[in-house]
């Protein structure tokens, strides 16, 4: 018997788990993907927003600061990289600049510290290669930028640390309840506990109805983006919005927390919640949207391109606590942008009404805080990396080449608590694969790897899902 | 910091007949750093025959050519590592490398020769829409999964991009029991050679659509259908054009940008054109005594021409390390005129030039019945007869010191029509 | 019968000479052709044709798990297929030497399938 099931390993049923490991409880967090982080937190935007976008009234405005504030901590405990970086919002008209006053005042009550309208000079002495049609800016220093899987990881990994059960692959097919007690069946085992989280991303309406009364409905909204090679990750210093406006929120150019640069979204309701295909259309009018802001990207750089899903709610805000007609049932829906920004701040909110659902919880006793460090080679200094490598001559051997990524790191991503499984997932823990080259050099060792340490055929290793196999047998007719 | 005169990165076939030519030139102490298993680069994966015919007069399989060398390099006591990164390459000839065994060494050397090859675009390059599934490959990493791996990346098999890669790789799935359904180009002519359109997919009766390419990529999760359409002149896709495959594996064969990431650490300056560094008749870069040879110049089609330049690469680096290169001296630059996409060197200095120097070059576009015309000022310098003229088949111009001696301040080089 | 003037792109070097070949009783007349090698393909392809085969075998405790071979002449062009379903039973054991052997007079046409590199056991 579980205390807590949470339906979803994405960043909110991750951080939830974590912030439910501080206490004596047996947690479950289940997910139909093959690893966590795989759809809406795996592509996003990726930037902690400082908090002045929602009105204050919503959960989107309450959380959004207060989430921010707190990724301070928790990115020093888990070893996430994060970069504080702040971010502008773009004013290129007067009605512009009245905008950015309007999110500046908002930005005030929403708790936004440290925020500044800056002057046109102000901007591009900060930001010399906006085009310099630009007018003003509302600069908030608090905003950063981040891997958003890697948060999703690092958490999900902390709470198995601190006794958390993870269960991949399994699909949620109904939800009962029995006096105090839930059962959550899935394709795989029914799950009795006592709490249910339904952190399921797009499909947490239908969790949510599986059990509750429908109170919401969510809409997939597709966005796409470019990834830009290393070489113009620095075209940029802070995360840049366009000024909101008639026309549509704008699209962001940014640099990401390993360097790159990231062009996007648009934002298109798709009615597959799992249509993550990126289109020709979309992406043009993205380039073009993006050279508002900045004449000088280089679209021969793409490396990449890619489109995510955002879960967005016919309430237009996050659908967080419990539901007034299943008590013990707990729902954070809804959860897209800034999702990812306030995703601490509501896991100690959904966290907090638990506990007090419960009249308490014991503290865990041996709960740590601190997730063992992930060494990122390539960000050591000459000593440091002379040193890893004489203690562990596996950080010696560079696989992924374009990113360099060593033999070492791979090893650790698959030996960890979640440990990576298949190509994809050894790509989000240690960025090989995604560099310039796109695997192509390094897909092959990869593999190697992956089959040794998991005791498979190379041609058992997938992509992603079981599914995407890659290799599909051996070439000849010979025994082997 | 362990010293050597001599430093070459990578022990593909450049670095490696630059390393021979260099000893052969009286350099002594020389590394050659390789980051792979083995040297021989990708021409271990290269298992078809056509190498060698310049260099050896018979036609040699990639392996079989790289053994040469390799043996050669061995009977010459070259020093080489393999499995190790150079991570770094500083202007003072700083190389930074590290190795399992060996751990994070730096070494010093005379001169630097940059031999890194190259790597394949990528679906991003190009944006092709659709989804992310497995079972689409660049051409060169299923050629390294079928013949040195042993393992087949897929069943049903659909190429973009009619390089060469892309159709020795199309023979190569159906030999090994795969369908080919077809290979779709871009431009209207394909970027590989005529005899591998005959004799990898002719004799298969595997279609080539020219002007044509890839609008999407279907599948979750395994590649399961794309869908290809014809382009305009503009490369632009036709409504109405388009038609489905129903494949698990589409090969992209699109190109090679050679790898320059160590040569911008180092600061070396690279022709945005070929994205490979600019280097003199000396194959020496913007870097002084740092030299450059191979695919990571300009991407060749054929090895022998890279074994030619590199050879070249490593005489000069010996002579540099010797001090017996002229360092001024009449300097020409060569610049590209009508047709004409790149041409390598860039810059001659002409005392450096003893019996000839050959002139690497590619044009834009097919043409025939075409003269190549090397001028300097109006004067004609070179003018050579050509019935074919293709973006796939690099071309070369001979210079002797007489033609440089003509030459004042720059030549041009262009195609002209045949009665120009 | 052939027609009795047609193109063909000769295949003997990558060059790749566009020749126009015309057929005279047994004679052949080719143009185009930038060497000897292109008359002879010529003749070849019209009568007999023929080509080389290069692919893989299993090995055994090699540094690779594939060895590449090649037919160390050209087979008739209707073979392929049925080479290549030789080729595959094959299993040979490292060490092996470049140009070694690997199936001697395949299928009756008197060539031999010979190793085109040479290959160490694995390092282990």
């Amino acid at each position: 018997m579980y205390d807590v099931v949470i339906i979803g390993a994405g960043v909110a049923g991750t951080s939830i788990a974590r912030e439910l490991s501080r206490y004596k409880l047996k947690i479950a967090v289940i997910d139909k993907e093959n690893d966590v982080a795989n759809e809406t937190t795996m592509a996003n935007s990726a930037i902690i927003h400082a908090g002045y976008d929602a009105e204050p009234y919503k959960n989107k405005g309450k959380f959004n600061a207060k989430g921010n504030a707190m990724y301070t901590q928790l990115t020093e405990e888990l070893d996430i990289p994060f970069k504080r970086v702040g971010s502008l919002v773009l004013a290129f008209s007067e009605a512009d600049l009245a905008t950015i006053e309007l999110l500046y005042e908002r930005g005030i009550e929403n708790g936004v510290p440290d925020q500044k309208i800056l002057t046109k000079e102000e901007v591009l002495e900060m930001e010399p290669n906006i085009n310099d049609t630009i007018f003003g800016a509302l600069y908030a220093p608090t905003a950063g930028i981040i891997s958003s899987w890697e948060v999703a990881i690092a958490c999900m990994e902390n709470a198995m640390d601190n006794g958390a059960e993870l269960y991949l692959n399994t699909v949620v097919e109904a939800i009962s309840k029995d006096g105090d007690v839930f059962t959550v069946k899935t394709d795989q085992q029914d799950f009795q506990t006592k709490y249910v989280v339904n952190a399921a991303g797009v499909f947490s309406d239908k969790v949510n109805n599986m059990i509750a009364a429908p109170t919401f409905e969510i809409q997939a909204r597709k966005g796409q983006y470019f990834i830009m090679d290393k070489d113009i990750g620095n075209l940029v210093n802070t995360v840049l919005f366009q000024c909101p406006s008639d026309v549509g929120k704008g699209i962001l150019v940014a640099p990401t927390v390993h360097g790159n640069l990231l062009i996007g979204p648009d934002s298109v309701f798709v009615d597959d919640k799992e249509d993550v295909s990126t289109t020709a259309p979309e992406l043009a009018m993205i380039r073009e949207a993006a050279a508002l802001t900045t004449s000088k990207i280089d679209n021969r750089k793409v490396i990449r391109s890619f489109s995510g899903i955002r879960a967005t709610s016919t309430t237009h805000d996050f659908v967080l606590g419990e539901t007034p007609d299943v008590k013990g049932f707990f729902n954070v829906g809804g959860f897209e942008s800034p999702g990812l920004s306030a995703a601490p701040a509501v896991a100690v909110f959904i966290a907090d009404e638990i506990k007090e659902r419960n009249g308490g919880f014991e503290p865990n006793p041996t709960f740590n805080p601190v997730r063992r460090p992930f060494i990122r080679f390539e960000e050591l200094d000459f000593e440091e990396k002379a040193a890893l490598v004489k203690d562990n001559p596996l950080y010696g051997r560079v696989i992924c080449r374009c990113e360099t990524v060593t033999e070492g790191e791979i090893m650790d991503a698959i030996h960890r608590n979640v440990g990576a499984t298949t190509v994809k997932s050894v790509k989000k823990r240690t960025r090989a694969g995604m560099g310039r080259c796109q695997g192509g050099f390094c897909e092959p060792r990869v593999i190697e790897i992956l089959s040794r340490e998991l005791g498979k055929s190379m041609n058992q290793v997938s992509y992603d899902s079981p599914k995407a196999y890659i290799l599909t047998g051996r070439t000849k007719n010979v025994e082997e | 910091m362990q010293n050597y005169d001599l430093i070459v990165v990578g022990g593909g076939p450049a670095g490696l007949a630059a390393a021979i030519e260099a000893k052969k030139n009286g350099v002594d102490s020389i590394l050659i750093i390789e980051r792979d298993r083995e040297v021989g680069g990708i021409l271990q994966q290269c298992i078809h025959n056509g190498f060698g015919l310049h260099i050896f007069k018979e036609q040699l399989t990639g392996p079989e050519y790289a053994e040469r060398f390799i043996e050669e390099a061995k009977s010459m006591n070259i020093n080489y590592v393999v499995d190790t990164m150079v991570l770094d390459v500083t202007p003072e000839k700083v190389v930074h490398v590290i190795n399992p065994k060996t751990g994070y060494q730096t070494f010093q050397a005379k001169a630097v020769i940059m031999a890194m090859g190259c790597r394949e675009r990528t679906r991003g390059a190009i944006n092709i829409p659709g989804y992310r599934p497995s079972g689409v490959y660049s051409a060169g990493t299923a050629q390294r999964y079928t013949n040195m791996e042993g393992f087949m990346p897929g069943k049903k098999v659909f190429i973009l991009g009619s390089g060469d890669i892309g159709l020795i790789m199309a023979r190569r799935m159906v030999l090994e029991g795969a369908e080919v359904l077809g290979v779709a180009e871009l431009m209207p002519f394909s970027g590989g050679l005529k005899r591998n359109i005959v004799q990898c997919l002719d004799d298969y009766n595997i279609p080539l659509l020219l002007s044509h390419t890839i609008v999407k990529i279907e599948g979750k999760d395994r590649l399961e259908k794309v869908i290809v359409a014809q382009v305009d002149e503009n490369f632009r896709p036709v409504p109405g054009t388009e038609k489905e495959y129903e494949v698990d594996t589409l090969l992209l064969s699109v190109g090679l940008i050679p790898e320059n990431e160590l040569s911008k650490k180092a600061g070396i300056k690279l022709n945005p054109v070929t994205s490979g560094p600019f280097v003199n008749e000396s194959m020496e870069t913007s870097v002084e005594g740092i030299f450059a040879c191979g695919n990571v110049v300009h991407v060749h089609d054929l090895v022998d021409f890279v074994t030619q330049e590199s050879r070249r690469a490593g005489l000069n680096a010996a002579k540099y390390i010797k001090n017996e290169k002229a360092t001024e001296g009449k300097v020409v630059e060569a610049n590209t005129g009508f047709g004409i996409t790149y041409v390598v060197p860039s810059k001659i200095l002409v005392d450096n030039v003893k019996d000839e120097l050959v002139m690497f070059m590619r044009v834009n576009n097919v043409y025939s019945n075409m003269r190549l015309e090397v001028k300097s000022g109006d004067t004609v310098i070179k003018s050579i007869k050509r019935r074919h003229l293709a973006p796939g088949e690099m071309e070369q111009v001979k210079l002797k010191p007489s033609d440089l001696a003509k030459a004042e301040g720059e030549l041009v080089f262009s195609i002209v029509g045949e009665d120009a | 019968m052939l027609e009795n003037k047609i193109e063909l792109v000769c295949i003997a070097c990558p060059v790749g000479c566009l020749m126009e070949v015309e057929q005279n009783g047994d004679e052949f007349i080719v143009t185009g052709n930038a060497c000897k090698r292109g008359p002879e393909y010529a003749k070849a392809e019209l009568t007999h044709p023929t080509r080389s085969l290069c692919t893989t075998v299993a090995i055994k405790n090699g540094f690779l798990n594939r060895l590449p071979v090649f037919t160390e002449e050209e087979i008739p062009k209707g073979l392929i297929f049925k080479a290549m379903d030789e080729i595959n039973k094959v299993v040979v054991e490292a060490p092996v030497k470049v140009r070694q052997v690997i199936i001697e007079n395949l299928l009756d046409t008197g060539v031999n399938v010979v190793a085109t590199r040479s290959m160490d056991k694995k390092h282990s």
